[in-house]
């Protein structure tokens, strides 16, 4: 049994559907109607594509300092992905970028314009 | 030193555990331990935290391995449809997805789990965090792809598991009972 060939053989698997995902996360970017909606391609098969490639760069390189740092870069992501869509959500829904009369439920609305801000 | 002498208890705002932890990172990215590394990373990090000081964040819970466990398990497991939801979403042809907005009331008053809460909610299936409403403890967020009510509740349940594994992960036993009894009363 060669552990080096099955690490590399699951590494290729990894980036493969990495990539995959990360293409599919911009098919969304361009085909969703609105703002919001491109959000959460942005945010989520976005995420997942990029930690399954860190890993597959992990399972490849296996030295620890390479891991360290490709850990640090998968956290990073994890706390900042969320932020930033929540920072770009926010602004978009206040400054009126979101169509509001599309939406099926909207209880935000009346919130922000009886407080405009918190 | 300079790092020692900036760390006197006359600076209150100076935590040694964020300025520790912003070092490892520093040294994680030099991608080498070395007595350099660590100094200039504690002088680079004491910098950073008296130039752009943060508000306190009270942590005053325990961590519960089993709990812990659950909410990464139960995450990587979200995520992972998450992502498949939304790239067969962006591969679909035909009807436009429909949104909503919705308002979801957490149990917890605490800032850290309120934040936690949310970070995960937006990675999860179908929802984006857009609001919060620290006060009140309160997310609005963005649902893709919903039908008719029965999906909003579906989320909106969804979204309060979500706040009772953080709780159960990392809240002490007297938050968690506090979150207990706020459970008990929105739902009664």
């Amino acid at each position: 049994m060669n552990w080096h060939l099955i690490a590399d053989v699951v590494a290729g698997v990894l980036l493969l559907a990495g990539a995959l995902l990360s293409l599919l996360a911009a098919v969304g970017l361009l085909r969703f109607p609105d703002l919001l909606a491109r959000m959460h391609a942005g945010a989520k098969p976005q995420v997942l594509g990029l930690l399954l490639i860190l890993v597959a760069v992990g399972l490849r390189l296996r030295s620890l300092h390479d891991i360290g740092l490709l850990l640090v870069i998968g956290l990073a992501q994890l706390l900042i992905v969320p932020v930033a869509a929540h920072m770009v959500g926010r602004s978009a829904y206040r400054t009126g970028e979101v169509e509001r009369d599309d939406l099926l439920t909207d209880e935000l609305s009346p919130a922000v314009d009886e407080s405009g801000d918190d | 030193m300079s790092a020692e002498s900036v760390a006197g208890p006359r600076r209150h705002r100076f935590r040694w555990p964020s300025v520790l932890v912003l070092t490892a990172v520093w040294v994680l990215l030099w991608g080498e331990l070395s007595v350099a590394n660590v100094v200039s990373g504690l002088a680079v990090a004491s910098v950073v935290f008296a130039v752009f000081p943060l508000p306190p964040v009270a942590f005053g819970g325990r961590i519960r391995p089993i709990g812990l466990a659950r909410l990464l398990g139960r995450f990587a497991a979200d995520l992972a449809v998450a992502s498949v939801e939304v790239a067969v979403l962006a591969l679909r042809t035909g009807r436009r997805p429909t949104s909503a907005v919705i308002q979801v009331d957490l149990r917890s008053d605490s800032d850290l789990y309120l934040v936690l809460t949310a970070e995960l909610l937006t990675l999860l299936p179908g929802s984006i965090v857009i609001e919060t409403r620290r006060s009140t403890s309160t997310l609005f967020v963005h649902l893709l792809d919903v039908r008719n009510e029965a999906d909003i509740e579906r989320t909106r349940r969804q979204a309060l598991e979500q706040e009772a594994r953080v709780m159960h992960a990392l809240a002490s036993s007297a938050e968690l009972d506090a979150y207990r009894r706020a459970s008990e009363g929105a739902n009664g």
